[in-house]
């Protein structure tokens, strides 16, 4: 007997701290109680994307869309919707405005999250079900190498890492010097160390079978029988998820020796990253791989040619291997239609910060920012104006609003200086500090730098405590000629990704928001508030009406004022906490 | 485990150790083993392995040095982690650390006395939909308010929970 209806609960990591785990129980118990196990399934599936809402729970085949679910709404929902055939009203995705209701979905086109909030990611049938190996068993039994590698160039797939380099050229360059090697590895980069981005540990999550397919079609193509995937340790339930679709993947003959009898091996190893952001550059994820401290190394030689154990290496993000397995079915053309000239396909972004739907959104590559904060991403709270969306992390920069129409591909944000990177988009709105913010990226920066090589490992640091320096009101007007004449050569003359790119979100808010950084400078003052050094709070007495909510709030007693009459700050000992401010109801505690 | 003696490697330590004695690359996974078991990477414990796979101490300090991941002190009963990634740090993360400072008498990378909490300060834990997000343990605490820290914190006390 087929299941009537299908509850699906989402287990993504977000939604598993909002006790889904409970839910999923519950939904189950519940279904046992009533007898009507037969007729619904419970599946716990991965990342539906809209996490700020989360628990989810979806119900098929009616499509109904249930958010903020809690433990005590599993049985409303098997009573009134499952049994009685009613949706439970007020669990329904609403929007302030109904017009823009669903929109979070209707701008996205999913490819590399087309499993994520489908299937059950523990069990490999629903993957298979859904086209999963085909593509696999297609290019072992119909195709020759040099096939894969031609769709993949007529795809234009290019590395979702950051980079953007043509996923093809990689494999070729490999391809090419296989009779060569003795030796060829294929390696998953997953170690999402760019601090807001998280695409990569919910394709794991969600779908880690079409990472491992993916890579075993590397493997055909390259002439390669081992593939390590090199994990961030922070990743527990992605690391869990893997172990067992690699198993699974065993069990169906899909991994090890002699694939679906075709003659091919290939096997995956797991490698646990231990929290270093620069081992997601290429050369010191080698290094980490083989067991050394993860320190880059000059390139060339580049990996393809000479990586791990100093054998030719395939490195690829999660993100582009779980685009591959769908190109290779429907073919590169088809991926082609999708995006711009130069940047073909979709872009996985983890939108946070000041919006609405914080989550994971699929958009096709040519989308622009205004689509993707107003439509998909429901605008800012509070009524607040966009101020700049931040790109490629660390490494990135902002993007203002007079550019929100700019279609986003690789080519355009770099234009703007700004960069794809691995898709964390941070949305910022009036009351966060530009100065702030490029001084948090350089604190990680400057973090992170392994030390080997000069100029990040100096640069970084001098960049950082002028930045310091400004918002602790002592800069000077020096400071910021010194900033630009620091970052130039740091660009130039580091030894990797890291410290070449660590200057750019200086460079780039210097572009945008030079008024802001003077503002810090010249006039001694924060515009958003938030460089507490220069920052004054006061009670304007015209306003304050004396409810005594800020004096009984503030944690050092500093300020006074008899009942129904305006209080007063007494400066000296203010430690500039801002509780007062957020305390007061009538907005009488002011920022000067 | 608290006591020096038994700071050895146990007999499942080292069948672990035995697997991954022959791989390429296996010092880092065999670390990440070693602090599973003991919370952190004790210097006996570090000295034992070094002559156990036959590698110098130095570059076994050299890659549990390199690494934030790995930690050389004995951790508080709880570990309580404040997320610092960006979107955290755009809602209130640094607030979340001061207020759990003021509660805790400790600060980042500081144990309590009483041996109860460590604190740390982590990169991006991929919940940016929930910042600002603290973890205590595997425990997320996500859209947290700096007065909702104290409920918290109080919980994984072992003196009012008794339990754990």
């Amino acid at each position: 007997m087929p299941y009537k209806k299908f509850c699906l609960v989402c287990s993504g990591k977000q939604c598993a701290s909002g006790q889904s785990e409970e839910i999923y129980k519950e939904l189950k118990k519940l279904t046992m109680e009533k007898g009507i196990c037969q007729d619904v399934q419970i599946v716990r599936t991965g990342c539906f994307g809209l996490c700020s809402k989360g628990p989810i729970v979806k119900i098929l085949p009616d499509e109904t869309f249930y958010v903020n679910v809690g433990v005590k709404d599993a049985r409303a929902i098997i009573d009134e919707h499952i049994i009685a055939g009613q949706p439970v009203e007020n669990l329904m995705l609403r929007h302030e405005n109904p017009a823009k209701e669903s929109r979070f979905y209707q701008k996205q086109v999913r490819i590399a999250l087309r499993n994520c909030g489908i299937i059950n990611p523990e069990d490999i049938t629903e993957y298979i079900a859904r086209d999963g190996y085909a593509a696999l068993s297609m290019a072992l039994f119909e195709m020759e190498p040099k096939d894969i590698i031609e769709e993949l160039k007529k795809s234009g797939l290019r590395g979702r890492g950051g980079a953007g380099f043509p996923t093809w050229m990689k494999w070729k360059f490999t391809h090419d010097i296989r009779d060569q090697a003795d030796e060829i590895f294929i390696i998953c980069n997953a170690d999402e160390g760019d601090p807001g981005a998280y695409m990569d540990r919910s394709i794991l999550e969600g779908d880690p079978q079409s990472v491992l397919e993916a890579m075993a079609l590397a493997g055909y193509a390259c002439g390669s029988s081992m593939g390590y995937i090199y994990i961030r340790a922070e990743y527990p339930l992605a690391i869990e998820r893997l172990y067992k679709a690699m198993d699974q993947a065993r069990e169906y003959g899909l991994l090890g020796k002699n694939i679906l009898g075709s003659g091919f091996d290939f096997d995956i190893e797991i490698r646990l990253g231990a929290g270093a952001f620069v081992c997601g550059e290429e050369t010191a994820l080698i290094a980490s791989i083989e067991g050394e401290r993860g320190m880059p190394r000059p390139r060339p030689p580049f990996p393809a040619v000479k990586g791990l154990w100093g054998k030719p290496t395939v490195i690829n993000n999660v993100e582009t291997y779980a685009n591959i397995p769908k190109i290779i079915l429907r073919g590169g053309d088809w991926f082609s239609r999708i995006g711009t000239e130069k940047s073909k396909g979709t872009k996985v972004f983890a939108l946070t910060g000041k919006i609405n739907n914080s989550g994971l959104v699929e958009v096709p590559m040519g989308t622009t920012l205004r689509e993707i904060i107003y439509d998909v991403g429901g605008g800012i709270p509070n009524g607040k104006a966009f101020k700049a969306a931040q790109t490629g992390g660390p490494s990135g920069g902002v993007i203002t609003a007079e550019h929100l129409d700019t279609p986003i591909d690789y080519e355009t944000l770099g234009a703007l200086g700004s960069m794809m990177g691995s898709g964390g988009m941070i949305v910022m709105d009036e009351d966060d500090c530009i100065v702030d913010v490029t001084k948090f990226y350089l604190d990680f920066s400057v973090d992170e730098s392994c030390g080997k090589c000069a100029p990040c490992r100096i640069g970084g640091r001098k960049m950082y405590n002028i930045l310091r320096k400004i918002t602790m009101g002592k800069g000077t007007m020096e400071h910021i000629q010194q900033l630009r004449a620091l970052a130039v050569p740091m660009q130039k003359a580091s030894l990797c990704g890291l410290g070449q790119s660590a200057p750019n979100p200086i460079l780039s808010t210097l572009r945008y928001f030079e008024e802001e950084y003077l503002a810090h400078i010249r006039d001694h003052r924060c515009p958003a508030g938030v460089c507490k050094a220069l920052v004054t709070y006061t009670i304007n007495p015209d306003i304050c009406i004396g409810c005594t909510v800020c004096s009984r709030k503030c944690p050092n007693n500093c300020i006074t004022g008899e009942r129904k009459k305006p209080h007063v700050i007494d400066q000296d000992n203010c430690i500039k906490c801002g509780i007062c401010y957020e305390g007061c109801k009538f907005g009488a505690v002011q920022i000067a | 485990m608290d006591t020096q003696q038994e700071l050895r490697l146990s007999d499942d330590l080292l069948a672990f150790i035995d697997i991954w004695k022959e791989k390429r690359g296996n010092l880092i996974m065999i670390l990440h083993r070693i602090q599973q078991d003991f919370g952190y990477v004790p210097k006996k414990i570090a000295i034992e392995l070094s002559r156990y796979i036959d590698v110098p101490l130095a570059k076994i300090y050299g890659v549990l040095t390199f690494y934030h991941y790995f930690k050389q002190e004995k951790p508080g009963r709880n570990t309580l982690a404040v997320c610092t990634g960006t979107a955290c740090y755009l809602k209130g993360a640094q607030d979340l650390l001061h207020e759990v400072e003021n509660l805790l008498g400790a600060g980042v990378k500081q144990t309590t006395e009483d041996g109860e909490f460590s604190v740390e300060a982590v990169r991006c834990i991929g919940c940016c939909g929930l910042s600002p997000v603290m973890t205590i343990n595997d425990e997320v605490f996500g859209v947290l308010k700096t007065d909702e820290l104290a409920g918290i914190i109080s919980k994984f006390h072992s003196k009012s929970s008794g339990q754990q």
